[in-house]
Order: structure tokens, then sequence, then C-alpha cells
């Protein structure tokens, strides 16, 4: 029980910051803090495919990627509300994640990366190269920032509030659904599926569920990343967005509830924070992050687990 | 006595290696089957063509009379029956109690319903009573992986009990196992078979285990049934001591 206060605790302190934070930020800064939260919720996604049901996707910034779109493209040129475009983000993504799920049923670990690698290339080259869907290199501009009842959260602190009530929502949804039967088959799924399936656990069916539901999230990270940003191009949904959210649930602990949010907040805020070091910045966070990977394999949690069992 | 499993005719071949060579038997309701046979005798290779884990190359299976012969593993253990396997087959990462309700939540509700509804779909007290029954009540909320062999091996066949199988496929569950834990294995076992009328078909090495644990013996030699009998009548003959157990 010592364990679960002390988890309390500190979510409650962590959520009390994440709520004052922009009191105490620049503009600049409370953008940085917002693609924290739009990136965690696509990072989420991915630790259920990978870190939980143990398949892994290379795909991710491509459902980013489509979810962006779908509300890029509605908000503006179908001059759509919002919320259609946000639910249709997650539909459409779950579906395609599905779809994207059955090579997993054929093939395994590098062989499955790189037949997801090759889908959000294909992603990749449709953002950029259908011009009469994307607008191309060119992109989709002025993205408008919903309302909501009434109240417009066109404002930078506004729009913070509303990504981080987002972030809020998808991890209690995700931490109902690793506790429910759900998250048990797909922990099945990925240390021993040929157990499960004796056990009457579909190994198919929660196989495809993890790849969609981890589609899905990152579906609905996009349709957050639109508005926030308000111009989508197809640039930041090449394969690199794809490693980063993957170094994310690596580096914050692949299977553990928090890790994403560990993970992002190395690979979104550290860059930022390593600024002052001028042109090397870049360069001190790569050494740091293979000083990291190569000491704490299991990432940030699975370091502070074995610290705490001992 | 109604047959609750029917296996005719079963073959499985590998290229040029035929496993499985045309076996055929029936189980009886309430009865305990075991099968033994040298390394190599096609054991494993039946239960997994049984099972569905290895699609058969011919022959016929039944579960009380219907063809279920390449059913997928999932949907036979739906249908009541369960396996182990003869490797310890847990989830390491998962605390024991976790193992536990995973083997028995699929039998429970829809889909749907297994996500919406109780974290553990209803199977804590039953789980609860599987842990005293195999004695890891004190290592419920440890995880699987950092149990000693003989408690795997003991979470591995209480896993296979928890949704109340009618048919139970064991698979050397005893390998490994010390002699007090094996008596106690033995013992649990037969308190499942007389309390809930499970029927069970087990592959064994060994033979003290098997001889007290099984009321009729079917002997497999390079895939073909080569004799078939009470323990007593096995240990008697002479192609069994032969072909595996040796002059003593």
């Amino acid at each position: 029980m010592n364990r679960k206060a002390l988890g309390i605790s500190i979510v409650s302190l962590c959520g009390a910051f994440l709520m004052a934070a922009p009191l105490g930020l620049k503009p600049y800064g409370i953008f940085i803090l917002s693609m924290w939260a739009v990136m965690t919720i696509a990072a989420i996604g991915l630790n259920l495919t990978l870190g939980y049901a143990g398949q892994i996707s290379l795909a991710q910034a491509a459902f980013v990627g489509i979810g962006a779109y779908v509300t890029a493209w509605l908000t503006t040129k179908g001059a759509w509300p919002f919320w259609p475009t946000y639910f249709l983000g997650f539909a459409s993504c779950f579906a395609v994640g599905w779809l994207l799920g059955y090579p997993a049923l054929r093939v395994q670990h590098h062989y499955l990366a790189f037949v997801t690698l090759a889908f959000n290339t294909l992603v990749f080259l449709v953002f950029r190269n259908e011009e009469w869907l994307t607008n191309g290199i060119s992109g989709i501009s002025n993205v408008p920032r919903p309302s909501l009842f009434g109240y417009s959260l066109n404002g930078g602190r506004a729009f913070y509030y509303f990504c981080l009530a987002h972030l809020a929502f998808v991890s209690v949804a995700t931490w109902w659904l690793i506790r429910s039967p759900w998250g048990r088959a797909f922990v099945a799924v990925r240390e021993n599926p040929m157990r499960a399936l004796s056990l009457g656990v579909d190994t198919r069916r929660y196989t495809l569920m993890a790849f969609a539901l981890g589609a899905g999230l990152g579906g609905v990270s996009g349709t957050l990343y639109a508005p926030l940003t308000q111009f989508v191009d197809p640039t930041p949904f090449a394969l690199g967005l794809s490693l980063n959210l993957l170094l994310m649930v690596v580096l914050g602990g692949s299977g553990y509830f928090f890790g994403p949010f560990l993970g992002a907040m190395v690979a979104v805020l550290l860059p930022e924070w390593l600024r002052f070091t001028q042109g090397y910045y870049l360069m001190g966070y790569a050494v740091l992050v293979m000083v990291m990977m190569a000491f704490w394999p299991t990432g940030l949690l699975g370091l502070a687990d074995r610290l705490f069992k001992k | 006595m109604n047959s609750v499993l029917q296996v005719k005719n079963l073959k499985k071949s590998f290229g040029g290696i035929v496993a499985v060579d045309g076996v055929s038997f029936d189980v009886a309701e309430k009865e305990i089957l075991g099968i033994i046979g040298p390394n190599g005798s096609g054991k494993s290779t039946l239960f997994n063509c049984i099972l569905g884990q290895l699609q058969p190359s011919a022959g016929d299976v039944r579960l009380d009379g219907r063809a279920v012969t390449g059913m997928r593993p999932c949907d036979l253990n739906r249908l009541g029956v369960s396996r182990t396997f003869q490797l310890l087959q847990i989830f390491p990462h998962l605390t024991v109690r976790a193992n536990l309700i995973l083997a028995g939540q699929e039998h429970q509700g829809s889909m749907l319903s297994r996500l919406v509804g109780r974290p553990d779909a209803g199977l804590s007290a039953a789980a609860e009573r599987m842990l005293g029954f195999f004695r890891l009540e004190q290592l419920a909320d440890e995880e699987a992986g950092g149990l000693s062999y003989g408690q795997q091996k003991l979470l591995d066949v209480a896993m296979a009990f928890m949704a109340g199988p009618r048919l139970a496929l064991l698979d050397e569950p005893a390998g490994g196992v010390n002699p007090t834990m094996l008596a106690n294995l033995r013992e649990r076992l037969k308190t499942i078979n007389a309390e809930q009328g499970a029927t069970f078909v087990v592959i064994e090495h060994n033979m003290e285990f098997v001889m007290a644990l099984c009321d009729r013996i079917l002997v497999l030699a390079e895939g073909r049934v080569i004799a078939q009998g009470t323990p007593a009548e096995v240990r008697a003959n002479p192609q069994v001591i032969e072909a595996y157990l040796g002059r003593g």
C-alpha cells in the first residue's frame, strides 16, 4: 500500500505542476508543453501496441499524420466543426491500424518493424505527392482552433489546458483498459502467445485490437496537433517522428503506464532545456540518450522499479 | 460409458518423417488415461494435433461426438478442453493471481463485456480457491517469473483448471518436480478428477507417478500405439518392456 500512496502523491504533484505551469511560462514554453501533451498521447498509443501487446510498430507518425490531416482538411476546406473531425480522426486511424495489424499475425520483431516502416513511408508519400488531397508540400495553413461551449480556445494557454484535458482523459481510459481483462490479454499475447491461445485467448483478435487502439490514439494525437500548430505539412510525419515516438516509449519504460509521459518529456522538453549550450544542444541530447539507453535499457521506470525493489 | 474424446487414425508427418502414424483411441468420461513411450515416439506431436496447435496430416478428432479436427486452440479451449505443455508455459511478468485470472477470463462474457466489466472478470474468488487448492496463496501477488521451478509448475497446472475444463491434456506434469511436491500434485489431480468429474489425458515419463494416477495406459513407439491396458497389464507386456520400460 505504501507504494500505492507514493504513486498517488507523485501523480497529484505532477498534475498540480502541469496545471500551474503556464502561469510561469512564456508563449513558446506553453507551446512546447502543449506539444508534450499531444506527443504523450501518441506515445501512450504506441506503448499499448508495443509495451503491452509486444507488437513493434514504426508507423505511429503515420497515424498522427492521418489524424492531423483529417482535422486540418475538414476544419478548413470542409468548414466542419472540430469535434466530428476528432472522432473521425480516431475512427479512421483505428480502422487503418486494424488492417496494419494483419501482417503482425504473420511476422514478428524486426520483420514487423520493416512492414510498419514501409507503411509509414507510404503514408508520407501520399501526404507529399497527392496534392489534390493534401495540398502537397505547401501544406494546409490556418487550421482553426476549436471552441468549447462558446469559449474560444484560440489563446495558447486555453489550448494548452484543452490538450491537457485530453491527455487526462486518454490516461484514465488507458489505465482502465490495462487493468481490465484486455490489458491482461495484451500482456499474455506479448509474453506467451502459444499458452494464451490454449487458454482461450483469441490472440488474433487481441493483436489486431492492440494495433487498432494504438493507432487510434495516434489519430487523437494528430487531431490535436493540427489546431496546435495551425499548419499541417508532410515533413513532421516522416519516419523520424515514428522513431522519436519509439524512443519515447522505450526510454520512459516500455510496458510501464507512466513510461510515455516521462519518455515524451525527455524527447520533447530535454532538447529545449539544452538550448543554453547553443549549437551543441542536439549533440548533447543525442549523447544523453545514448548513455541512458546503454545503462538503463529497461527505461527510466524500469530503473526506478529495480531501485525500489532493492 | 460415453466417450469424451475420440481420436481416429491420426497422422502427422514432417516432410519424410512420420511423427504420428495412425493413432486411434477413445477416452471415456471421468477416465484418467496415461500416454507413455520413449522420447521421440510422437506423444507431444499427438497432443498438438489433437489440440489444434498443429494441423494433422490425416485423421479425425471428435469431442463428445463433434468433429473438432484442426480447430483453433482458443476455440477448443472454450469448448472445455484445456492443456499444459511439456515445458513450463506461464506469464512471468504477471502476478500469480493475474496468471490464474487470465486463464479463466476468456470464458466470461463477451469481448466487450470484458472491457467494460469488472477488472477481475468476476474471477477473484475462483482464483483464491485455486491458490488455496494448489497451496500457492502465499505467492498470490508475486510475479510468476520469480517463483521456484516447482511452484511455477504447480501454477502452470493450476491455470489449466481455472475454467473448469471437462477434458485436460497434461504434457509431463511431473517433469522436474521434487518428490514431495509430486505427491501433492498427484493428490490434487485425483481430487479434481473425483470432485469435478474432469477427464484427463496425461503424458508422463515418471512411471511411479503415471502408474499411481492413471486408470488406463496407452503406449506409443515410433508414432504407433503398441499396447494399451491397465497399469498392471502394461507393466507386464513384453513388447512394452522391450520398447520402453526395459528389464528391471
